[in-house]
């Protein structure tokens, strides 16, 4: 249609504030459904950083006497988007005694990927089953060159009359830093 | 008539003349197998369509829908197993097709001017073929699945700038969810095959416009596309699907493991073998390198991929292409290899598989039973079955004292030797058997390893009972009867009927000057002053849960309780845990009517 000289003199005729016009127009009537519904998928990104509340897990009891970690699902009321389920596990955390009356714990996931660690009672070491990073009984990376950016994440633990409470929380993969999410 | 309407319709739109133009026109050099990779790929995807669509039609995204419609699809709807087994075996076949095509552009050197942007269609391809992989993976929303995508989803976290936050929209929140699903399905489902369907029509069309205004000298004789290459293309696809009928049929299907369960470890994560050469290439790069491998590499390749037309304008440079192409297929290919080899030595990695297929079978056994899923979803069903909770709940709290059958409950043998009895088959004939044989009883099986080593009961068994005359013996073996009846053990049920009469003599033994048992225990209505455990209701459900709840107490050892925690006094299991730990040992969980 272009190849038509008499049309294509009158398009170059035509002023050019009605071309900008239409265009811009077309472009803003696209833009609020467009923007609705950019701004709903992105509602998640609004939500910051939940800072975890303290959670009863057991008591001091339930660890063994010589520090071999054991491993605890952390339950309490989760929310998944439209349901609310009262009674959930949130996630895992390990578990050991460093004393008689204290305790530390471990996020049970691997900072690498994501991966849930295993305790390795041969080896007295956490193993994750994906990419093969290995820990040490404190958490600390015990290999050179791990696939793990960082050491296993510890979570805030409180002892009350001999019942542990947790402040768990989930951390960014695969990052250098522990950053929570 | 017909004529009538389809001139009618050419006169309106002028489809017909335009696909006919396209159709004869003479392709240079005639028709060629290789022309059919391009055709080959738009055919098989238009497959995943239809297959994908019917899919969907039977799937519900949500964490308590998702595994649920999958499986009712899968068992319940006629041949659903086929479709879906299809559609996931097309997906691979796809991604293999379009590196095919994508190599033979190369080697045909197929890629410079005029054609870059026809080959640069085929480029965007591969990242969104990788989305659409990793969106599908999701969607059954099994144990694989869900711990599969979490690495993708953690590489993309790991992207600069806007990693995290796009990383978050597409999670739809801090973890994997309902939202999850849903964003899943729609990309899946109705972006990305948008954008590929597109793509795919636009690259076919510069395909043909390529053919027809092929570069001077244009070929004079050569063949149209209608009816030859149409043939070869045609031959090509049935080829191609009667392989994926094949692959379905012998398979069985794409399979289902256990629904989902985010609190529960899945060692057998591994990607799709069409992608464990990438999960092989980042093992290269540890820890904080990881961004290396995972997005700056990878990014790099792709960017020579699409400088490519320019780098191939010259022989020497296309010569660099195609090294380039060669070199990266061989690599995926060795990388490949290495990660098989790796996990096929790796006994770790096929305890889990294995572990894995028993769960999943088990979740689907439990799914098809009578109660079949509740609305709540299948975790409750999976969460709930003593079969799949006990030996972990075992391994985890019990296993460091006790056995069973030598290992702790998941098959693993512990380093150190048992400090507690072996629990496999408690309470039951053989087992009380062992417990009141002389040569056993204070083996590490039963008391050797703990303070009842020497204790009164030991004493017994290795003075009194080793003493005993066949007569005697025989009693014996009626108390053994009756007191295993006491727990009323779910294997034994057609046992104990038959031996109505036995059990009431061995309980009415269990009090005379031989056998002494109430001497020490209580025994329904005889309570002398109990020392060792109540023996009314041995091994029963109620029983077991009251002892592992609180073995301290004065109906069970007492003060001379040996180390074993009071798992419901101090609070470290609940109830429910506690009561499948008591259904596991009893053998007492849902099977099929035979």
């Amino acid at each position: 249609m272009l190849n038509d000289p008499n049309q294509a003199n009158e398009l170059t005729r035509r002023p050019f504030l009605k071309r900008v016009l239409a265009l811009l127009l077309g472009t803003i009537a696209f833009l609020p459904p467009l923007a609705a519904g950019v701004s709903a998928f992105l509602h998640p990104l609004r939500r910051g950083a939940g800072a975890g509340t303290l959670l009863r897990v057991t008591t001091l009891a339930a660890l063994p006497e010589d520090g071999t970690p054991r491993r605890f699902p952390v339950m309490a009321s989760r929310r998944n988007a439209w349901t609310r389920s009262p009674h959930e596990p949130l996630g895992a955390v390990f578990l050991r005694r460093t004393g008689p009356e204290t305790a530390e714990a471990l996020h049970a996931v691997c900072p690498h990927a994501g991966c849930q660690v295993v305790f390795a009672s041969e080896t007295r070491d956490f193993q994750c089953p994906c990419h093969k990073s290995s820990f040490d009984l404190a958490g600390r990376i015990s290999q050179a060159n791990s696939p793990s950016p960082r050491d296993m994440d510890t979570l805030e633990l409180e002892i009350r009359d001999r019942e542990i409470w947790i402040r768990f929380q989930n951390f960014r993969s695969g990052s250098v830093r522990k950053i929570p999410v | 008539m017909i004529a009538r309407l389809l001139n009618w319709l050419d006169r309106r739109t002028g489809i017909l003349r335009g696909t006919l133009a396209v159709l004869l026109e003479p392709i240079p050099g005639g028709p060629r197998w290789r022309h059919v990779w391009g055709t080959l790929l738009a055919l098989v995807f238009a497959t995943q369509i239809v297959t994908g669509f019917f899919l969907w039609t039977g799937y519900s995204a949500s964490a308590q829908t998702a595994w649920e419609s999958v499986y009712y699809l899968e068992h319940e709807i006629g041949g659903g197993w086929f479709l879906r087994g299809l559609h996931h075996f097309t997906a691979q076949l796809l991604v293999v097709l379009l590196v095919v095509h994508l190599v033979t552009l190369v080697l045909s050197r197929a890629y410079t001017a005029p054609r870059e942007l026809s080959f640069w269609l085929v480029l965007i391809l591969v990242p969104l073929f990788v989305g659409m992989s990793v969106t599908g993976w999701l969607l059954p929303f099994d144990q694989r699945a869900y711990w599969a995508a979490r690495v993708p989803l953690n590489l993309l976290g790991l992207t600069p700038v806007l990693g995290p936050a796009l990383q978050q929209a597409l999670i739809g929140g801090p973890e994997v969810g309902h939202l999850t699903l849903t964003r899943f399905l729609a990309l899946h489902a109705g972006l990305l095959p948008l954008l590929i369907g597109g793509i795919l029509l636009l690259h076919l069309h510069l395909l043909f416009r390529e053919r027809v205004a092929a570069p001077a000298p244009r070929p004079s004789s050569g063949r149209p596309y209608w009816p030859e290459q149409a043939c070869l293309d045609a031959f090509a696809f049935a080829l191609a699907l009667a392989l994926l009928v094949v692959v379905v049929l012998v398979t069985g299907g794409a399979g289902l493991g256990a629904p989902a369960d985010p609190s529960q470890e899945y060692s057998a994560a591994r990607p799709e073998w069409l992608f464990l050469f990438l999960y092989q290439f980042l093992k290269l790069f540890p820890g904080p390198a990881e961004i290396w491998g995972a997005v700056v590499l990878p990014s790099l390749v792709f960017l020579v991929f699409v400088a490519m037309p320019w780098i191939g304008r010259s022989a020497r440079g296309h010569a660099l292409n195609v090294i380039l192409v060669m070199s990266l297929l061989l690599g995926a290919v060795v990388l490949t290899g290495a990660a098989w080899f790796a996990d096929s030595r790796d006994r770790d990695y096929r305890a889990a598989v294995a572990q894995a297929r028993v769960e999943g079978d088990r979740a689907r056994l439990l799914a098809g039973s009578p109660a079949g899923i509740p609305a709540a979803g299948a975790l409750a069903l999976t969460r709930g079955d003593p079969l799949l909770r006990g030996p972990r709940l075992f391994a985890s709290y019990c296993a460091g004292c006790h056995r069973f059958d030598g290992h702790d409950g998941l098959g693993r043998i512990p380093g150190e030797a048992p400090s507690a009895s072996d629990l496999k088959g408690f309470a039951g004939r053989a087992w009380l058997a062992g417990l009141l044989d002389p040569e056993r009883v204070d083996s590490a099986h039963y008391f050797g390893g703990t303070r009842f080593k020497e204790g009164r009961m030991v004493r017994f068994v290795k003075r009194d009972v080793a003493g005993f005359t066949p007569e005697q013996k025989a009693e014996l073996q009626s108390v053994i009867v009756a007191l295993s009846a006491e727990a009323a053990l779910p294997r034994q049920r057609a046992l104990e009927r038959d031996d109505a009469g036995r059990i009431a003599a061995g309980r009415a033994a269990m009090a005379n000057e031989v056998m002494r048992c109430t001497e020490c225990h209580k025994f329904h209505e005889h309570d002398d002053e109990p020392v060792g455990p109540d023996l009314t209701g041995y091994g029963s459900r109620a029983w077991l849960v009251d002892f592992i709840g609180d073995p301290a107490h004065v109906r069970f050892y007492g003060r001379r309780n040996d180390r074993m925690p009071g798992y419901a006094v101090d609070q470290v299991l609940d109830a429910e845990a506690i009561g499948l730990i008591a259904d596991w040992l009893r053998e007492d969980w849902y099977t099929p009517e035979p």
